[in-house]
């Protein structure tokens, strides 16, 4: 079995911790071994890149140049920290001059990454290709029993470095929630943007961006949104109620982490997954599909 | 000696950033954008005023602050200019000139890298209190009760985290910022 660094970034450890469990829980159900980046820093996320360049290159640099060298892949479960990993070790291997700048700002703190040296990918794609569909099927307990989800993409895992799904309607969420039985909606705007930091600074534009992601699934009767990015999540999720009374709508529509929804497709228990710390909760939809019967029936607390 | 361009200095500032040259108008990258309805110029247009030398209209637009890295426009566009990267240059530029136009991001940005510079690592609920509390004082109050349900749900940290080797991360963010102080002044200017 393969064995991969793994960066989890800072909201995995807070807002997104039902992300961390549900990684976590999955990853070790499937065999799937993780290897934390030791002291790992922030990647700086969006903010580092419009105040400080070569800062921004290096912290993430600094993550990328304490990875095990005995591993040769890295994965990242937000989106916003698996786009800067490619992102730098990308620009390191394109423009050599930029390389040599990050180099030289990390050789003040004893350290080296050379460029290339590891293969970055998303955990959505460890799943898909290394784990496959062949070891999923075979995993599923079927408790997932046609549950409705709108797969949500959001934008930094499809672009701009991800050459192996399409960028506008990429496909690996649906066809690996539809392998654990999933019933996948049409959601044409899977990958289309929440806003990602807009609600902390223009919330009415926010608002907007958010709104037309929560209708769309709505309308494709979505019993769930399963997402990937933590900024997503944090959005849909947590903003929902005041996006409901900001336009007079009742939107109510959870709003999981794909592996949560993995997860209770394994048979893993909802307290496990973090099933419960959405805002909006989710449990009575996975009910409907008797999601919490395989979880109690296994010793899960699952609350009523 | 002729004065450096806007174009040249963003260009220089940008990996891949001459690829911007090939621009050829095509407004794909405007068409893409979700939030371009909130731009004063679509990221087209801006670059058209980039190529005519535009300077301070260019940098105290209020477009680059609009962007929401969401890489449509990146991923798009038929001549592979890096657009998202190039409107961080931008919004870079419009500080270091003065003419920034969207104080809420400067500032949320401000308080964010603060953070992780001190730490190691983001600290949501420090931030955001700090950013709230010091600019949307209103809005600090209307997400308080949001605040509240995300501790509820375990979601949310008093403390910030701090990384074990913190010398090591100041002195790789000293050293970046040694070297990008010494390329802008290349005759040692001094304060």
């Amino acid at each position: 079995m393969v064995r991969y660094a793994f960066y989890p970034g800072c909201s995995l450890d807070v807002s997104a911790v039902a992300y961390d469990e549900s990684v976590k829980a999955v990853c070790a159900k499937l065999g799937v071994d993780l290897v934390p980046i030791a002291d790992w820093n922030c990647c700086g996320a969006t903010e580092y890149w419009g105040h400080d360049a070569l800062i921004a290159q290096a912290l993430i640099a600094r993550n990328l140049a304490r990875i095990d060298p005995e591993l040769e892949q890295v994965t990242a479960p937000c989106a916003a920290c698996y786009l800067n990993l490619a992102k730098v070790d990308r620009m390191m291997r394109e423009v050599p001059a930029a390389a040599e700048r990050v180099n030289r700002a990390l050789a003040a703190g004893g350290l080296h990454y050379e460029p290339g040296r590891v293969r970055v990918r998303h955990l959505i794609d460890v799943l898909y290709e290394d784990v496959g569909r062949e070891r999923l099927t075979e995993a599923s307990t079927g408790s997932l029993d046609g549950l409705r989800v709108a797969p949500y993409y959001g934008c930094q895992v499809v672009r701009p470095f991800c050459d192996n799904d399409d960028s506008e309607q990429p496909v690996r969420m649906d066809e690996v929630l539809t392998w654990l039985g999933a019933e996948v909606v049409e959601y044409p705007v899977k990958s289309q943007c929440c806003g990602g930091h807009m609600s902390q600074i223009s919330e009415n534009e926010a608002f907007e961006l958010i709104r037309r992601l929560l209708d769309c699934a709505h309308r494709s009767g979505a019993e769930v949104i399963a997402c990937m990015c933590p900024m997503c999540q944090l959005n849909l999720d947590a903003y929902q109620g005041r996006v409901n009374h900001h336009f007079g709508t009742g939107y109510h529509l959870p709003v999981l982490f794909f592996t949560q929804v993995v997860g209770v497709a394994l048979g893993i228990e909802h307290d496990v997954l973090g099933i419960g710390r959405e805002i909006v909760p989710a449990r009575e939809a996975l009910r409907a599909h008797g999601a919490t019967v395989v979880a109690a029936a296994e010793g899960g607390r699952d609350v009523p | 000696m002729t004065e450096v361009t806007l174009l040249e200095e963003v260009v220089a500032d940008t990996p891949h950033g001459d690829r911007l040259r090939g621009c050829m108008q095509c407004g794909s990258c405007g068409g893409s954008c979700p939030n371009g309805a909130e731009m004063d110029h679509t990221p087209r247009a801006l670059f058209a005023m980039l190529f005519a030398g535009q300077r301070d209209e260019v940098l105290s637009s209020n477009t680059m602050w609009q962007c929401v890295s969401c890489y449509s426009c990146t991923t798009r566009c038929p001549r592979e200019i890096p657009i998202t990267d190039l409107m961080y240059t931008l919004k870079r530029m419009a500080v270091g000139a003065g003419v920034a136009r969207h104080s809420d991001a400067i500032a949320l940005a401000r308080v964010f890298t603060n953070m992780v510079e001190r730490y190691g690592r983001s600290f949501e609920f420090g931030i955001a209190t700090r950013y709230l509390l010091l600019h949307h004082p209103v809005a600090a109050l209307k997400n308080a009760g949001l605040g509240l349900k995300m501790y509820g749900h375990g979601r949310m940290s008093l403390r910030p985290t701090r990384i074990e080797s913190l010398d090591e991360l100041h002195a790789i963010v000293d050293e970046a910022r040694t070297i990008e102080f010494a390329e802008r002044n290349p005759g040692g200017v001094t304060w």
